[in-house]
């Protein structure tokens, strides 16, 4: 969907009609069901070898630059982290003796309830097809609300730019344009070239897409066949209400920088603080009451003064 | 090759090339450009039929023949086995045992006869200054000849940097105005082979199948052929891994020089240097390449580089790749400490105050100096 600027300003005036006239509701969240064919992507931690491939096929496939910032000379492409230009990124865990080790792909989780698409006012940040957690650039206004809800910390933004966007993975659904799902070997598959680049170019498959549904049972078939290889969880099954991006590790997930979350969604939490500051509407029609009080007396304050002024004859 | 033709007539071949040296042969020059097997009967059956053997006339410019001098050392096919069975060559300044204007008719004659269909293949850039004076050749400037040459070609092949684009004569203060054949022809599509000297499989692989199937390979925006300029000498360079890990000279003969680490900081070029050197050598040799006896690539494929960039200073990668190395989980986020949110909150305090005074000032009374706003802005 694309949204000009003549339809943004009719929203904002129709918004703020509503305000005026109407006052507040706020009601029971329901959880919104997840569509049958959400996507989403599986990372075996036990079967990457820390190639890169993935982070070189995302830059090319999303047309992001290198970065360059932290090799002397500027040399390679290393991300510390995601950022404005980085969509997915290979971190490195290693125990403080050093025999422990695992590799970690960071990119958008695709939370099943997101905190992002909740924190975002004007629905730029909004699950679309396939459940994808997508982003429409001409609805952002850069408030960078949904940095602040994310607990994985993934929405980034352009701070070097002049028109900065909000920068993170839509599992290259501008690849999936035209495209159809098919069932091949299980999994639910674009056409090669369609689906999203770093599980296509995966050497070990270590990251695989295919629907939440298919990974899942392969995340269990794993998990029964070997089970003294990994952590008996699979991460994002039901963490924070449950994410479409999966995870198997052989080390705690925690040690992978993967927050340890309830099962209930991160965004349920952040609405039950908000809605209750701004209960009954009352916390802002105290302070803008006592702001506007202010500025009365001020304003009678001043002119009281004026008028002694004009008195005085001074000018 | 007709009796009338001046090379058949002076230079027959020693060793008589059976059908199946033949049909090697072919195999070996199509495997250069990356061409199926079973196209290497094709070529063999096209060039027996005596019609189909193409001709060929080979200008010289200015250059320092150094591209023929590399094909002349090819061995598959070699340059006799070329010239004498795959092409027909007709007009070629260094390997011509005519001279004058027995040579000059050959020419003559050669374009006349193939008119539309001959290849012409171009070695050396072309002096404009001052109406192509500094290069002629029986009487007429190279520009004359070259337009006169590529009026009635089939396809044009320029060989080398110098015909590609300039090369060395066109390096400062090009004092005669040379430059590459494709801004000379312009509106014509002249296939570009560059190097210092160009890679001859290179050459081969697009003169045969030009003349077996009369396309030419897949061009790039410098119609140079994809299947060698289509990726940089880093991508494929045999020290990636050095480069990768962070391994490099610093400079010639030290320890890591002497380790065969990467070269990148004594000056090498490859990454941003369009070639397949690191996959095809030179002269038959196993690692006979720039990079393969451990010196920088010099980058002379590429205009913006060779004879312009200094041969030692280091160049901005094309297309940065990750390192060997790997963020750790937990990645330093920069952060702000106490001391320094409290002296710019001390800063921030003065210049409001500053502010606040100097819009009082202006309150009180106009300014009595010239420069009075100036100064209190």
């Amino acid at each position: 969907m694309s949204v000009d600027r003549r339809f943004l300003i009719k929203s904002f005036v129709a918004a703020g009609a509503a305000a005026v006239a109407g006052e507040a509701t706020s009601e029971a969240r329901v959880r919104a069901p997840l569509p049958a064919d959400a996507l989403g992507l599986l990372y075996d931690t036990t079967r990457c070898i820390g190639c890169k491939t993935c982070v070189v096929a995302c830059r090319e496939a999303n047309g992001t630059k290198p970065d360059t910032s932290n090799s002397p000379g500027g040399i390679w492409d290393t991300p510390m982290d995601l950022n404005g230009q980085t969509k997915t990124v290979i971190k490195l865990y290693k125990s403080a003796d050093g025999y422990e080790r695992s590799f970690f792909k960071a990119q958008c989780m695709h939370c099943v309830d997101p905190a992002c698409t909740n924190a975002c006012m004007l629905g730029a940040l909004k699950k679309r097809e396939h459940g994808i957690v997508s982003y429409n650039p001409n609805l952002c206004i850069g408030c960078r609300y949904c940095q602040m809800a994310c607990p994985f910390n993934v929405p980034k933004f352009e701070w070097g730019k002049t028109f900065p966007k909000i920068v993170k993975c839509e599992l290259c659904r501008h690849r999936a344009a035209g495209a159809s799902l098919s069932t091949i070997g299980g999994f639910s598959r674009y056409p090669k070239g369609h689906g999203p680049a770093c599980a296509e170019v995966c050497p070990r498959d270590a990251v695989i897409y295919g629907t939440r549904q298919e990974l899942l049972a392969e995340a269990r078939r794993r998990l029964a066949a070997n089970p003294d290889r990994y952590v008996p969880k699979i991460y994002g099954e039901t963490d924070g209400g449950g994410t479409q991006c999966l995870y198997l590790s052989h080390v705690p997930f925690e040690k992978l920088g993967l927050p340890k979350l309830t099962d209930q969604p991160v965004p349920e939490v952040q609405q039950a603080i908000q809605h209750g500051i701004y209960q009954g509407f009352v916390a802002p029609v105290v302070l803008y009451g006592l702001l506007g009080a202010v500025m009365f007396r001020n304003r009678k304050k001043a002119a009281s003064e004026e008028t002694s002024a004009e008195k005085g004859g001074e000018l | 090759m007709t009796s009338a033709d001046p090379i058949a007539g002076t230079a027959k071949p020693q060793s008589k090339v059976d059908r199946r040296d033949f049909i090697r042969l072919c195999t070996m020059a199509l495997a250069a450009v990356g061409m199926p097997y079973a196209t290497a009967a094709k070529v063999a059956n096209a060039l027996a039929a005596k019609k189909l053997k193409p001709s060929v006339i080979w200008l010289h410019f200015q250059e320092c023949t150094g591209c023929t001098e590399s094909l002349l050392r090819t061995s598959h096919p070699a340059i006799s086995e070329l010239i004498l069975d795959l092409v027909s060559l007709d007009y070629c300044e260094t390997l011509f045992a005519a001279a004058g204007h027995q040579a000059e008719d050959a020419l003559k004659k050669a374009m006349r006869e193939n008119a539309g269909k001959y290849i012409l293949v171009i070695e050396g850039a072309i002096p404009t200054k001052d109406n192509g004076i500094y290069c002629k050749i029986g009487g007429r400037t190279a520009l004359e000849i070259v337009h006169d040459v590529a009026d009635k070609a089939g396809a044009i092949v320029a060989i080398g940097s110098c015909a590609s684009w300039g090369g060395i004569p066109s390096a400062d203060p090009n004092q005669t105005g040379a430059t590459g054949a494709p801004m000379v022809l312009k509106g014509k599509t002249v296939v570009t082979i560059p190097g210092c000297p160009a890679n001859p499989y290179n050459f081969l692989g697009t003169v045969l199948q030009f003349a077996t199937f009369g396309t030419l390979p897949e061009l790039d925006e410098k119609n140079r052929p994809k299947f060698a300029y289509g990726s940089t000498i880093h991508e494929q360079c045999p020290r990636r891994p050095h480069f990768d890990a962070g391994r490099f000279a610093q400079k010639f003969g030290d320890e890591g020089h002497r380790l065969g680490y990467c070269l990148y900081k004594i000056g090498c070029k490859g990454p941003a240097t369009h070639a397949n050197c690191a996959l095809k050598h030179f002269g038959e040799v196993d690692d006979a390449w720039p990079i393969g006896i451990g010196h920088p690539c010099f980058g002379c494929t590429e205009q913006k580089l060779a004879f312009r960039v200094p041969l030692h200073t280091t160049i901005d990668i094309e297309r940065p790749m990750p390192p060997d190395t790997y963020p750790p989980i937990h990645a330093k986020q920069g952060h702000v400490s106490p001391v320094a949110t409290g002296v710019a909150g001390v800063i921030g305090g003065a210049l409001l105050g500053a502010g606040y005074m100097a819009s009082r000032k202006l309150g009180e009374k106009p300014p009595s100096e010239e420069n009075g706003p100036r100064k209190e802005a």
